[in-house]
């Protein structure tokens, strides 16, 4: 009997179901913090698309098993976001890598999975359903409890129905159980609320926890950044599998028009000079290009000097939000924020945004606090291997900017691109990238600069505190011992020298004179 | 010979003359600083820089001085107003010690401050700031009764008449007691009443200094013995330098064969560095008579190498202006040549009575 291998093709559900590490769903512990973090950004996304300024509600609760390890709980959560169209809540909740994107934008969404593979791994491990409600706003709000089928990756409704809709409500209820250990995942959870607060200051989070306790993190601004544009893909950042995508999808009958149509900043002038360098007909239908022209045309791309990428895509954060952040969640005695100009790495284009702070609840001790964030999604995992970790601690000189690490400083470094440079796909930390590196440098030598001037004056006001407690302390005691000494009873007032001291400013070594 | 150095009772004694000249210095100080303050004026005291680098050698006086360079502490300054303050405090501490006929130790002020919340960090501050109060009323702190632990000791044939308080006008003969007197307050601040001797010999060690008086070195040699107990204590340098001057007695001082022993006779004829702001500590016309670095070869005395550090020190010496002397240079150089060092006792190995009926009788016909 002849040994036969046996090819199976897996669904893609399938496939995370499998591999669910690289999805961030390792354990119980970093499960519901996953699950916590990707419905969050949805509802967050929901809502920023049209500005609606987000009311977020998340609920945890415990159902059945052990409180002090994996346990069964039950997660909700409620936004006021665009909502769902009825029509397809099937599919976006029940079959991972629902559509296709050939546009970028910059969102949270790391893999497009959003919240189906914390469903999915609620179904794995509870073999429940998830309930989903959602209306965009007319008369109706549709309900659906469904699940995955997960070797067809296709969505299993198990009931579907309809409540009236009053009020008008848009946005989305999410609800299922799943395993958790949430008494270990807890600081890290309130950890992502607090600085999600952070960079969203126009969101309100409420958060009931399975203890029941309540937290509430109130938006201070009505204000939000500019929704991103989609953009097209820019040549300097498409690799052969994507290229044949388009070259699958487009209409265009012309290689200079399939330039044209799907490449961001390629015109007709650039796209005929690229063709010619390239040696490819201008006039070639693109669908019979051979596998060798594609690679042609793809290694082609990363040679020629297309205009740079430009930024409408990217929505930062601004400095003012950013700031107002900084500001509601840690009080802090000084913040500095800037922006970088927008700037591009392998055709992907990205902003730069930092801010420092000083005091407040920012802890004093342990060298300087880092918080990172990337697309608004604060990144929590593998600190030391980020690039603004390096940065933070190897290549800007605090000392020279007056700042020790014994002091109550925290650093803030957002990084916004249609593709964040991560690392691995884990999505926790950001790679070093030469650009965005320099990027990061340039943003926090600028505002290390305003924190200079902030530390100058505040030592300079306790300097003069101290000269006034010095002065205060021995300038009686000459008087009364000088009085003694030249016997005379009554001891000078110097009161009038001591209201002088901190308007006096020069102080010499030891004045030297000739006789 | 006989010399008599009474003073009648109605003209003040020269010590009882220079208690006052000091506590109108104090009071001046304390005048300075309080007329200041009335007027609404930062106070601040001038005095002479002790910074090396106005520290010159007087070759008229033969000692180390203060050039013309002033410093002025001043309680504007943040950095002055501390010890501005531990300055004035020391003058009012001391000021009340010598008006009530007090004396104190170093060690004794830097205590005394902490009941005033005037604390001193350091002993080390404390005594700076004597320094400095020194400096200020140009006495020596002995003068305002400020003395410091270590004592040395004194014997011969000399009555001294005490002006301490509760022993005003006794008087003492300082061979009375075969340990020899130890040279404190009371024995600085008497008069001298009746000497019957005609030099001084100051020694560095304690057993020689005690085999001198076993070998009835006074009388042999009509000498005062002086033990210096090492680097020979202010209070000792200014008692020989006031026999020196006031019963013009000539001085013999005796060490150790080292660079260390030959810089305690260095001291007691030119002074020393630290004390450039005060005057009359040293005696210039007082001899070195040795051990010479040639006595060790001449006597053929055990010895033992240099070390490192000695050679260090004698390479300092040889460039200090004190030692611009013939004989210094001379005896330098022997040092460095012979790279050999001993010791008093050495003589011993020729018995214990030679170091007194050879070896002296020959230096000090050589010295005088």
């Amino acid at each position: 009997m002849a040994l036969q291998e046996v090819f199976q093709e897996i669904s893609a559900a399938d496939f995370f179901y499998r591999n669910r590490d690289i999805a961030g769903f390792t354990n119980p512990t970093r499960a519901i913090y996953s699950t916590i973090r990707e419905l969050v950004e949805n509802s967050l996304d929901a809502c920023e698309t049209r500005q609606i300024p987000p009311e977020i509600y998340l609920r945890i609760s415990h159902e059945s098993g052990a409180t002090d390890g994996p346990g069964i709980y039950r997660v909700h959560i409620e936004d006021n976001g665009i909502g769902i169209p009825y029509d397809i809540i099937p599919s976006a909740f029940g079959q991972v890598l629902f559509g296709s994107k050939y546009k970028l934008r910059q969102t949270r969404g790391t893999f497009g999975l959003g919240g189906k593979m914390a469903i999915l791994y609620g179904q794995i491990t509870t073999h429940g359903a998830a309930t989903i409600m959602s209306s965009t706003g007319p008369t109706k709000i549709h309900q659906y409890d469904l699940m995955i089928d997960i070797q067809k990756n296709k969505p299993l409704v198990l009931k579907h129905k309809t409540h009236p809709n009053e009020n008008r409500w848009h946005g989305a209820v999410i609800e299922f159980s799943t395993e958790a250990d949430y008494t270990r995942a807890m600081s890290k959870i309130l950890d992502y609320l607090m600085e999600t607060a952070i960079v969203a200051p126009y969101a309100t989070l409420t958060y009931v926890d399975p203890r029941g306790r309540l937290y509430r993190f109130d938006r201070i601004t009505t204000e939000m950044p500019k929704p991103p544009e989609e953009t097209l893909p820019h040549p300097y950042g498409v690799d052969v599998e994507t290229m044949k995508r388009l070259i699958e999808l487009t209409n265009e009958h012309t290689l200079v028009g399939f330039m044209r149509t799907h490449f961001h900043r390629v015109g007709r002038t650039i796209a005929t000079s690229f063709l010619q360098q390239v040696n490819l007909p201008t006039r070639k239908n693109p669908k019979k290009l051979t596998p060798e022209d594609i690679v042609t045309l793809v290694n082609g791309m990363k040679n020629y000097k297309f205009l740079a990428p430009d930024a409408s895509c990217l929505s930062p954060l601004g400095e003012e939000l950013l700031e107002a952040g900084i500001r509601k969640e840690l009080s802090p005695e000084f913040v500095a924020v800037y922006q970088r100009k927008p700037s591009a790495y392998a055709g992907f284009p990205f902003i730069v945004e930092v801010g420092v702070a000083y005091g407040g609840q920012i802890e004093a001790g342990g060298g300087i606090k880092l918080f990172r964030f990337a697309n608004k999604i604060p990144l929590l995992f593998d600190e030391a291997s980020d690039v603004s970790w390096k940065v933070v601690n190897t290549q800007v000189d605090w000392k020279h900017y007056k700042a020790t690490s014994d002091m109550p400083i925290a650093v803030f470094v957002h990084i916004c691109s249609t593709k964040v440079p991560y690392k691995t796909v884990g999505k926790e930390f950001i790679a070093d990238r030469p650009d965005v590196e320099r990027e990061i440098l340039n943003a926090l030598r600028e505002v290390a600069r305003r924190l200079s001037l902030f530390l100058s004056k505040k030592i300079n006001i306790a300097h003069d505190k101290h000269r006034l407690d010095v002065f205060q302390k021995y300038l009686p005691k000459i008087a009364s011992f000088s009085a003694k000494l030249a016997g005379e009873s009554k001891q000078p007032d110097v009161s009038p020298l001591l209201r002088s001291v901190l308007r006096y400013e020069e102080e010499s070594e030891e004045d030297v004179e000739d006789a | 010979m006989k010399k008599k150095a009474k003073k009648t009772s109605k003209t003040p004694s020269r010590i009882e003359e220079k208690k006052r000249v000091v506590l109108n210095g104090l009071k001046d100080l304390g005048e300075e600083v309080y007329t200041q303050l009335s007027e609404k004026q930062w106070p601040s005291v001038r005095m002479p820089s002790r910074s090396i680098n106005n520290i010159h050698y007087d070759q008229h006086t033969r000692q180390y001085i203060l050039g013309d360079h002033y410093v002025r502490r001043s309680a504007r300054n943040i950095r002055h107003i501390r010890p501005l303050t531990q300055l004035v405090w020391t003058g009012s501490f001391v000021d009340e010690l010598t008006s009530e006929g007090k004396t104190s130790t170093l060690r004794d002020v830097f205590y005394s401050a902490q009941a005033y919340e005037m604390s001193f960090a350091d002993q080390a501050e404390s005594d700076d700031i004597i320094t400095d109060l020194e400096t200020v009323i140009g006495h020596s702190r002995e003068d305002f009764n400020v003395f410091p632990e270590e004592r040395s000791a004194i014997f011969g044939d000399l009555t001294i008449r005490y002006t301490v308080r509760g022993y005003e006008g006794k008087e003492l003969n300082l061979a009375s007691h075969p340990d020899g007197m130890m040279i404190g307050p009371a024995l600085t601040n008497a008069e001298f009443a009746d000497c019957n001797a005609d030099k001084i010999i100051a020694i560095e060690k304690g057993g020689l200094f005690t085999r001198f008086i076993e070998e009835r070195v006074h009388e042999k040699y009509k000498a005062l013995l002086i033990h210096t107990a090492g680097q020979a204590p202010r209070a000792t340098r200014s008692l020989i330098r006031r026999m020196n001057k006031e019963l013009k007695l000539p001085c013999y001082i005796f060490c150790d064969a080292d660079p260390w022993g030959m810089h305690i006779a260095n001291v007691i004829i030119s002074g020393s560095a630290n004390a450039a702001h005060l005057r009359d500590l040293n005696t210039p016309d007082a001899k070195w008579c040795g051990v010479w670095a040639s006595d060790i070869v001449d006597y053929k005395l055990p010895s033992d190498p240099l070390t490192d550090l000695d050679i260090k020190r004698l390479y300092e010496l040889e460039k200090d202006p004190r030692y611009d002397g013939k004989l210094w240079k001379q005896e330098i150089a022997t040092f460095l040549k012979n790279k050999r060092k001993a010791e008093q006792e050495a003589f011993s190995r020729y018995g214990l009575a030679y170091i007194v009926d050879k070896y002296l009788p020959a230096k000090l016909k050589e010295m005088s």
